[in-house]
């Protein structure tokens, strides 16, 4: 017994460090190679450049890729956030039949193939005779979104103490005015943190957008096209590190919202804290 | 002051208050008294306009509240979890109410500082809502609902999250606020002690209904029946059998206390002959030495519990059914009597009170 605790004691930290080198040192090469002049990413690096970047804005399909994917990450991430409100307060605040049904539904998505879900989405899209657009794109993102917008919005939400309301409606305040006044300050960060959280995935989707947009393509989508052409790589390994420091900056701001969300609902309660 | 008329709340079947009148005076602290589940926390938001009666009607200052919402209501409510908005520091909390009547900043600024001086938070006024104690969390609940100079304050079980201590404190307080401000304050509270030690009348409420209002000493020496005497502290209950009733006195004969004459409670209703006499454990004395008194009882002590200050002792009388429990002062030596002692008890037949079942 000793034996295998003092093995692991050794070798739990080796391990570790292994396991997040693998996960993330394939990621650090992409900036990496970003800024080496030479057009084939491989060692030794040849010198530092920052020519890829400025070649970015010199590409207009890029920049209708880069517009198209602005465009479907704020429809999204409004839609999802909306329809995240609307559940997340429906399961902190009431008790219905087939709660957890219901809860396990939304959140299926997280597991479901997603490549199947998309096929399963484009054959019925087609069959309502809709055409393929930004517009289908954005359903499918919805689809994808939701069950992160419930997660973050439920954590913000759980807590909220309904006196809180009765509390402002007491205070002679209508019921606008208690929404306003208490209910938005208090949830806000959850929903900032919603949204933030919902562009992000929605930015980096690519399954969705590949099976569901029509001629307009959405950055990952223009990113895979491109991966044809050889020449073209050092240019989407810019674009990649842009989208990747893009990407972590909005995380960890939603995510410092998600907290203050909870700490703010978790302080009303109790008169202890 | 406020006007409760056959007020029935119904949850389905269930039945949270049951055909409830009760009137409450202008400048009184009142109290609704009861164990979980009797009906007093819907009363109290029925009042406050969080809950609407299922039938009957509620008027405050003589104005019908049927149909006017909370925000409409000339009460404001001290919520058992005092409800401060945890975003907003002192001053704005008690400041949100005052928003909506816009007066000018000086006017504003000066009834906010007025509130906190009240509750003893002068000074506090830029604290963070969250960085506050359960003590001054409560007092800001207070301010925050005075500062509107309500008709009505609501108090629901406002000293419940407090330790021992805070609690006794702040019975002393809200009973010198309540008289300091003079408005009508209706408490809401599952504690006996506390509504005795504020209240200038309590209503007594089980199932939904209310079984008694009076004053906290008639509450407490007159109770009107078992339940309520039970709820509001120990007390002793011997047989009786009625042996003659007339207009405001009762004469009940009982083993052990013999035959007693008592004031004959309001609402007491005839239930054939059997009544109960009871008597509270510190009103039976116990009699030292050759003493004697021309109301005594002779029993045995057959258990005893010292609680410091005073001691229990449960004495058996010859023709009781139970033991009586007797609460004596320990300061002339009622800790060392030993168990197996014959001792005697003195009674005032006035502490005697009759009740129907």
């Amino acid at each position: 017994m000793t034996a295998v605790r003092r093995l692991l004691t050794n070798w739990l930290p080796v391990y570790a460090a292994l396991y997040i080198g693998f996960l993330y040192l394939p990621i650090l090469l992409l900036p990496v190679f970003s800024f080496n002049t030479s057009a084939i990413p491989k060692f030794p690096l040849t010198g530092l450049t920052l020519k890829w970047y400025e070649s970015l804005p010199n590409t207009p399909a890029l920049l209708d890729a880069a517009w198209n994917s602005l465009v479907v990450g704020v429809a999204a991430s409004i839609v999802s956030t909306m329809l995240g409100i609307c559940a997340a307060r429906a399961m902190t605040r009431y008790r219905f039949a087939g709660q957890r049904a219901v809860s396990g539904l939304i959140m299926a998505p997280l597991v479901l193939p997603e490549i199947i879900v998309a096929v399963s989405l484009l054959l019925v899209l087609l069959q309502l005779g809709l055409s393929l657009s930004l517009f289908t794109v954005v359903l499918g993102h919805v689809l994808i979104c939701v069950p992160y917008s419930v997660t973050v919005l439920i954590s913000g939400f759980e807590g909220f103490d309904r006196s809180l309301e009765e509390a402002s409606a007491d205070l002679g305040e209508t019921a606008f005015g208690t929404f306003r006044r208490v209910t938005l300050p208090m949830v806000a960060p959850a929903i900032i943190s919603s949204l933030l959280v919902s562009f992000t995935i929605s930015l980096d989707e690519f399954i969705m957008a590949f099976f569901l947009t029509g001629t307009d393509p959405t950055l990952p989508v223009y990113i895979w096209g491109q991966l044809r052409f050889a020449a073209k790589l050092p240019g989407v390994l810019a674009l990649g590190t842009l989208l990747l420091v893009g990407s972590f900056i909005l995380l960890t701001f939603a995510e410092i919202m998600r907290r203050r969300a909870t700490r703010r609902t978790q302080n009303a309660g109790g008169a202890f804290v | 002051m406020i006007e409760i008329a056959g007020v029935t709340r119904s949850y389905g079947a269930f039945k949270a208050l049951d055909d409830t009148s009760l009137s409450i005076r202008e400048g009184e602290f009142f109290s609704l008294l009861g164990p979980s589940g009797c009906g007093k926390t819907t009363l109290l938001r029925m009042i406050a306009g969080f809950d609407t009666p299922t039938s009957g009607s509620i008027a405050i200052d003589g104005q019908p509240m049927d149909g006017i919402a909370a925000n409409r209501r000339p009460t404001n409510m001290v919520f058992q979890s005092y409800a401060i908005f945890p975003h907003l520091n002192v001053a704005q909390n008690v400041a949100y109410g005052l928003k909506r009547l816009r007066l000018d900043a000086g006017e504003e600024k000066r009834r906010v500082e007025e509130a906190l001086a009240q509750v003893s938070l002068s000074g506090l006024g830029s604290r963070g809502a969250t960085e506050l104690s359960g003590g001054q969390r409560q007092r800001v609940a207070l301010a925050r609902a005075l500062v509107m100079r309500p008709k009505v304050l609501l108090l629901d079980e406002p000293l419940s999250a407090l330790d021992k201590k805070l609690r006794e404190q702040m019975q002393v307080e809200l009973r010198r606020l309540q008289q300091a401000v003079g408005i009508t304050f209706v408490l809401v509270t599952h504690d006996q002690y506390e509504a005795l030690a504020m209240s200038d009348r309590i209503a007594v409420m089980f199932g939904g209904r209310i079984a008694q209002v009076a004053a906290p000493k008639e509450i407490y020496q007159r109770p009107v029946n078992r339940q309520v005497a039970d709820f509001l502290g120990g007390m002793n209950f011997v047989k009786a059998e009625i042996v003659e009733e007339s207009g405001a006195s009762i004469i009940v004969e009982t083993h052990g206390f013999g035959r007693v004459k008592t004031d004959k409670p309001q609402a007491f209703v005839r239930n054939g002959k059997a009544a109960t006499l009871g008597i509270r454990p510190e009103r039976l004395r116990v009699l030292w030495d050759d003493a004697t008194s021309s109301h005594q009882v002779t029993g045995k002590v057959v258990d005893r519990h010292y609680f410091g200050e005073i001691t229990h002792l449960i004495v058996e009388v010859p023709g009781l059914e139970k033991p009586l429990s007797v609460s004596e002062t320990n300061n002339f030596g009622a800790d060392d009597i030993p168990v197996g002692a014959a001792i005697r008890l003195a009674y005032d037949p006035d502490a005697l009170v009759a009740m129907a079942d």
